[in-house]
């Protein structure tokens, strides 16, 4: 099994339709404060690879970075960080999306289900709360807003703190592009989209894995 | 292509393979069982000891010594006791005769990792498709068919008649379901202790039950299924044409455990068996006896078309308890509408609740209760009424009748009064939801309490289920709601 990089896991989903932030992949120190210059400040740096499937336990993410001078810190430190088994790398710089609710979508090749496609409430009480729901690909649309409506913390995706409720079809469409990609590329194994953000009701997806076989 | 049940659930003839005298054995009990529930072919039994001088009568059946005694073409089914070495040439021999289908209750067919065992098991499988035999177990107790008047099984009950059919991965809680129907007032059509599905497997009898024209609503119970994908298809074909109830054993990791040991199942993602059976338009119930409360209503009333429950009852408590019930539910405590609420006050008590729940807080006259399920059950936005407190009157009388003065002729007269307004009250839950379409449970604890007391007992005698608490009822609306919706059929 071979993960596939943030950057390339992002761009073979983006063409089933799945909704990510305009976000830049760069090489070099220089090439990451222009990055981050054009898309803005506060802006996230993270190092993507081929071989990187769990960036926040090996710290290779900065966030909220917030001028220029911090971007060129933080390009150094995610270069250097880099490790000669991680293959050739990328800096990904993208905007940095406040948000107080998190999901998460994936999908995996059962060994006694087959293809199945799973959402789940993400963030930092993912596990304690273990609020996910599956079905079987393919899915319908109906079936995909019926998952959405078998989580028991439901009222998340309700108006919350301040927050307007979350695009429904935007998030079955996240839903949606993750099964297409599944049934279409018999090659991928898993597909873990976490965190999927919700961004003033609006869902993006700020980090994307494709495990293939 | 699914398999052909017809001669397991409808046989011409029924064969007992190993019939024995000994009143504590399978072969026995099969036998007395088939001649006692009132099959009507003709039933045919073997003991090996059996020779023209040594004959062997069973209950009044001159015991053959083989299966290839048995005239050719008389028998359909052959039900096996003999020991698991035995069974492959009983089913040639079986074949030979003209019989199509095999129930084995043997065990011995590689059960706990037994290899010699479980090479006499691939060969079932192996005969099965040469013989184009239809086999079900081994490993479990019997099957049960109304229509057929067959109880071909080593265990009771004998059910009352009706339109649910059960497959079980456990013979006893294909009884135990069974054996909600007496009590529950919804009769069973058939039902098949699965066993070790060593060539019948569950989604074999689901997709005969979904075209069977006897069975009106499903019940499976699942450990874990070899196929899942054919599972979830079949599922979910059977489910366009038939309500059907699951229930998953083994759903916690101490009950995988549990299952491992009993039919060897391994431990399945409970949460993507969840989504499986939602996809495919199951309801999951957390037991038998919820499953078959829900497969009853399913197979009484159909479905909901829409979430608005109206409750109606004369018993206060009860209201109370039944709108905390809905609350968490898939179904709603409905708000009255005006013009429903201007009906109900012209023919309510004074001091009706004037909201959801109706109570009639006591002031009820002897015409109030049907007229109000009649108001409710005709409104265009009630999807579903919900009676509460039937029997109350009758139980009265019932503390009357035991008493000292039960001789008394004004106590004769309240007492027969109380029974004929529950009576009236349970027919009218039959007659108003037939012709109103509208569904209509009644929920009282009387139906376990006092299985006699007339208001519970005129519903099993109609074939319509009584639950014994708020939350039976409430969890059968939401089987009867989530039906609807998956049908489409929601207004």
């Amino acid at each position: 099994m071979a993960t596939m990089s943030e950057a390339d896991s992002k761009s073979l989903l983006v063409e089933y339709g799945l909704p990510v932030l305009p976000e830049q992949s760069v090489r070099t120190i220089v090439e990451a404060v222009a990055a981050a210059d054009s898309v803005g400040y506060p802006c996230v740096m993270k190092l993507s690879g081929d071989r990187i499937a769990h960036k926040t336990e090996r710290n290779l993410v900065r966030l909220s970075i917030g001028t220029a001078a911090q971007a060129r810190d933080a390009a150094g430190e995610l270069l250097s960080a880099a490790t000669p088994d991680d293959g050739e790398v990328t800096l990904l710089v993208a905007p940095m999306v406040s948000s107080s609710r998190e999901f998460i979508v994936g999908a995996q090749r059962s060994s006694e289900f087959g293809p199945v496609v799973m959402v789940g409430i993400g963030g930092i009480f993912a596990e304690a709360l273990e609020d996910v729901a599956f079905r079987m690909l393919p899915a319908s649309t109906d079936d995909a807003y019926a998952m959405l409506g078998d989580l028991r913390t439901g009222a998340l995706l309700d108006a919350f703190r301040g927050e307007p409720a979350v695009d429904r079809a935007c998030l079955v469409g996240v839903i949606e592009s993750v099964s297409a990609a599944m049934i279409a590329r018999p090659d991928i194994v898993a597909i873990d989209i976490n965190p999927v953000l919700i961004h003033n009701g609006t869902p993006v997806a700020v980090d994307a894995l494709v495990e293939l076989a | 292509m699914s398999a052909d049940l017809q001669p397991l659930f409808e046989p011409r003839g029924v064969v007992v393979a190993g019939a024995s005298t000994h009143p504590g054995k399978f072969g026995f009990a099969t036998l007395h069982n088939i001649l006692t529930c009132g099959y009507e072919g003709q039933v045919f039994a073997t003991n090996r000891s059996a020779t023209p001088d040594n004959p062997v009568e069973i209950l009044g059946i001159d015991c053959l010594p083989s299966v290839r005694d048995v005239p050719q073409g008389q028998a359909d089914l052959v039900y096996v006791c003999v020991p698991a070495p035995a069974v492959p040439d009983v089913l040639r021999d079986a074949s030979a005769v003209g019989i199509r289908a095999a129930f084995i209750a043997s065990a011995g067919f590689g059960e706990g990792g037994d290899e010699a065992g479980a090479a006499i098991g691939a060969e079932l499988a192996a005969i099965a498709a040469e013989l184009d035999l239809a086999i079900a177990g081994p490993n479990g107790q019997g099957l049960v068919s109304t229509p057929a008047s067959l109880c071909a099984q080593f265990v009771a009950p004998w059910p009352k008649r009706g339109g649910i059919s059960i497959v079980s991965q456990s013979g006893n809680l294909a009884s135990g379901a069974m054996n909600h129907a007496d009590a529950g007032g919804v009769g069973v059509a058939r039902a098949v202790s699965a066993g070790n599905s060593l060539c019948l497997d569950v989604d074999d009898y689901l997709a005969w039950f979904g075209a069977d024209e006897a069975t009106q609503s499903i019940i499976a119970y699942v450990e874990g299924v070899a196929d899942a994908r054919r599972f979830y298809d079949v599922l979910a074909q059977t489910a366009r044409a038939k309500p059907v109830v699951v229930v998953k054993g083994g759903s916690s990791s101490e009950g995988a455990k549990a299952a491992a040991s009993h039919t060897g199942s391994l431990a399945t993602d409970d949460r993507i068996f969840d989504g499986l059976l939602r996809q495919a338009g199951a309801w999951r119930a957390r037991d038998i006896g919820a499953a078959f409360g829900a497969a009853a209503a399913l197979g009484v009333h159909g479905h909901m078309r829409g979430p608005n429950v109206a409750v109606l009852t004369n018993a206060g408590g009860w209201g109370v308890l039944t709108a905390d019930a809905l609350e968490p539910s898939l179904v709603d405590l409905m708000v009255l509408p005006d013009d429903l609420h201007a009906q109900l006050d012209a023919i309510m008590p004074p001091r009706w609740s004037a909201s959801n729940p109706v109570d009639v807080a006591g002031g009820e006259t002897r015409e109030t209760i049907p007229a109000a399920l009649r108001v409710l059950a005709e409104h265009d936005q009630v999807d579903a009424v919900l009676l509460l407190g039937l029997g109350i009157q009758s139980n009265t009388a019932s503390l009357f009748r035991a008493g000292r003065f039960a001789n008394d002729p004004d106590i004769e007269r309240i007492c027969a009064f109380h029974e004929r307004q529950d009576r009236l009250y349970a027919q009218s839950v039959v007659d108003v939801s037939a012709e109103t379409g509208t569904p209509i449970l009644a929920a009282t604890e009387l139906a376990i309490a006092d299985p006699a007391n007339p208001g519970p007992a005129t519903l099993r005698a109609n074939g319509h289920p009584c639950y014994a608490s708020p939350s039976d009822a409430v969890d059968a609306l939401s089987a009867l709601y989530a039906r609807g919706r998956f049908l489409g059929a929601l207004r």
